[in-house]
């Protein structure tokens, strides 16, 4: 007798779970859209090409080779091994087994081959980075801002990764001992097992129907397990997975050392030095008041804040950061979780419909302190693997407390009214810039 | 050699008075123009410069900061105002071409003034200096730095900022010495501590100071010299080999100074 419940039971787990997600991922949309606008649909073929080079390709991240080739190997297993997510899927809604295996022959052998092998290869990478967190305790893994639910982040996702690779390496090999050692006619002999095959004594002395239970289970638990863990996703720092793409894609072109000039003041500025301008004329209609600078994340463009989203919170930056070097509180790494964390705090209440509460990015999230340790020196910048820009976001703040507040350091203070008076940072006259010709020539 | 003049090292506005247009603008800086160490770095640019007989011409009085600090202190207004008289100034001037030996000027200028309506072909003057001595311009004889071991510290605003990293390394090896490099080097490379308007403030609160990590990176490579393409750097640098008691035995020299001694001008 043909039962249709697993199809159905399928059926409502696959919709249930892709819907939450698709909830979840139009939730982060909305909230990046909270961000100012900023153009950057312009160069495509430079865009595609530096999605291709920086996510596809992974060029920064092989720059440190050990964790480079590491996550390489798990990148390339995600996006194979996903290959037979398809299958899975298809025979979950048909009812089917090994949909595939008729249909591609000898390269579905290979093909399952090939997944067993980067199942093992991800395995294997995982222990060496769950190590490297746990064990070896690399520095950056430790800093200040990854106390509690952030270093429990990075240690769940890790175990996510066994589980489903036992779970799938387990499926795999009760599959090929019930098409190879009971001959069981459900179990069509397909696929290559060259890792699952050594699994193969767990299951002696067991009934065909014991087998065919693990075989069910493991099944279910694995395309369950790929369902949640998607819809963890948007609890996580593991966004990075989908995010990484887009992110590069819109990521700044020029030189990194280009920090954009704001507009709203370039039209102030030329007000100010135009001599026909009339001082007492009432602003232009289309004048809405804006504030200069960051205080907040919706202050911040839409890019700054996909950013945040996209951080996997691998501390690279923060690493190669001269104050974080130096015992100062600033962690380019903790700019970005912040600013994250602010969203997804606005966003909260935007879920239930209601007004956000008062906290700001500033101060509440980012100290002064932490802003006004940077160099501008954009070593963050270069170091992230997948093209973040917390440097931006530190100046966009600081042009807040600058411009808006009048809130710099006392001496900063003093360094702008000397270029203010004197068209330096020191207080020489400008009559003078030239005296060291004076002093070449006598 | 051709001995320093006014005539040879005049300002925009005297060429100007008599119906001249030099090739190229030296963009001094205010580092340039009233830090003494600095001062040294533009007096030993400027006789390469005429050593290699190029056309150019300073600002002078006419010249003011760019407004790099302020605006990386958060003050786009400022910044915005330096620029604007800044831009009228050179294209009053029809300035076309614009060497400088500040990587700050450098960035601001070529990459923050077009947008606001000054475009300039602008150089570093490392990547001057190379192609210089490319075109046989600037020759190095004698060699008064041959065998020194000599590492370079790369300013952020020309390295990372804005992908320059062979330049300056390029005109060293011309000296015949030896370029050993810090394990932090190029797009790698630590910042000095003067960047974002660090320069005109104390440090915030920390466990050692930007300056002393990076020279203490630098003295790693027991080096003769610390060579520096930033008058920024360069203080810092000095103040962290004086901090480490190592100013009789070890140097910081920007690139200009180390071409020009091995000139011997």
């Amino acid at each position: 007798m043909t039962s249709y419940i697993p199809n159905i039971a399928f059926a409502v787990l696959f919709v249930v779970l892709v819907g939450l997600f698709t909830r979840n991922v139009r939730r982060i949309i909305r909230n990046i859209k909270l961000g100012k606008s900023a153009n950057r649909l312009d160069q495509p073929k430079k865009r595609w090409l530096h999605m291709a080079r920086i996510a596809l390709g992974q060029s920064k991240m092989v720059r440190k080779p050990l964790s480079g080739a590491l996550h390489v190997i798990v990148y390339v297993g995600f996006v194979v091994i996903n290959i037979e997510l398809l299958e899975i899927v298809l025979d979950g809604f048909l009812g089917t087994h090994r949909v595939f295996a008729p249909f591609l022959g000898s390269v579905y052998d290979a093909l399952i081959f090939t997944f067993e092998i980067f199942a093992a290869l991800v395995l294997i990478s995982v222990f060496f980075f769950w190590t490297r967190r746990n064990i070896v305790r690399i520095k950056r893994f430790w800093k200040p801002e990854m106390k509690g639910w952030p270093k429990w982040d990075a240690d769940i996702i890790l175990y996510a990764e066994v589980v489903l690779m036992g779970l799938f390496l387990t499926m795999n090999a009760s599959d090929y001992w019930l098409q190879t050692v009971a001959q069981n006619e459900h179990y069509i002999l397909a696929g290559s097992f060259p890792v699952s095959q050594l699994l193969l004594p767990l299951f002696d002395g067991m009934t065909t129907q014991q087998v065919i239970g693990i075989e069910r289970t493991t099944w279910w638990l694995h395309i369950s397990g790929i369902l949640l863990f998607l819809n963890y996703l948007y609890y996580s720092k593991h966004l990075h997975i989908i995010l990484a793409f887009p992110n590069t894609y819109f990521a700044k072109l020029s030189p990194q050392g280009e920090l954009s000039n704001m507009e709203e003041v370039t039209k102030e500025v030329a007000l100010m030095l135009d001599p026909e301008a009339d001082p007492y004329a009432a602003p232009p209609n289309d004048a809405t008041p804006s504030t200069f600078g960051a205080a907040d994340v919706t202050d911040l463009n839409w890019v700054q804040l996909m950013n945040a989203y996209s951080c996997t919170e691998c501390g690279r930056c923060t690493d190669e950061c001269p104050a974080n070097q130096t015992g100062k509180l600033l962690s380019p790494r903790k700019i970005m979780m912040d600013t994250r964390d602010r969203l997804t705090e606005i966003g909260s209440y935007l879920n239930k419909g209601e007004e956000p509460n008062q906290n700001t990015l500033l101060d509440t999230y980012i100290s002064r302190e932490e802003l006004w340790a940077c160099t501008s020196c954009n070593a963050c910048v270069e170091a992230c693997p997948i093209a973040i820009d917390p440097l931006s976001i530190i100046m966009e703040m600081r042009r807040y407390l600058v411009m808006e507040q009048s809130a710099a350091p006392n001496e900063l203070n003093v360094m702008m009214t000397n270029v203010e008076n004197n068209g330096a940072p020191w207080p020489f006259n400008q009559q003078d810039r030239i005296a060291w010709r004076e002093e070449l020539i006598t | 050699m051709m001995t320093a003049s006014t005539t040879n090292i005049p300002t925009m506005s005297e060429l100007a008075a008599q119906g001249k247009q030099p090739e190229v603008l030296f963009w001094v800086g205010c580092a340039g123009s009233f830090d003494e160490r600095a001062k040294k770095i533009t007096k030993a640019f400027v006789k390469l410069l005429i050593k290699a007989e190029v056309s150019f011409a300073v600002l002078g009085p006419e010249e003011s900061c760019t407004g790099d600090p302020a605006k990386r202190a958060g003050n786009e207004f400022l910044f915005q105002m330096q620029a604007m008289t800044n831009i009228e100034v050179l294209n009053g001037y029809e300035v076309k071409k614009i060497v400088t030996a500040c990587p700050h000027c450098f960035n601001t200028l070529k990459n923050e003034y077009p947008g606001l309506g000054g475009s300039y072909e602008v150089m570093h003057h490392t990547q001057f200096l190379k192609q210089l001595l490319n075109e046989k311009k600037l020759k190095v004889e004698g060699g008064s730095f041959k065998g020194k071991r000599i590492t370079f510290h790369d300013p952020c605003y020309l390295g990372r900022a804005n992908n320059e990293y062979e330049a300056p390394r390029a005109v060293l090896s011309k000296l015949e010495s030896e370029l050993i490099e810090m394990k932090n080097c190029k797009a790698k490379g630590l910042c000095c501590g003067a960047g974002g308007a660090q320069m005109f403030k104390d440090a915030e609160p920390g466990n050692k100071e930007i300056n002393i990590e990076r020279t203490d990176q630098a003295l790693a490579t027991k080096p003769d010299i610390i060579a520096a393409g930033c008058p920024f750097c360069n203080t810092m640098m000095t103040d962290g080999v004086k901090n480490k008691e190592q100013e009789h035995k070890v140097a910081v020299m920007d690139i200009a100074e180390l071409l020009e001694q091995a000139q011997d001008l």
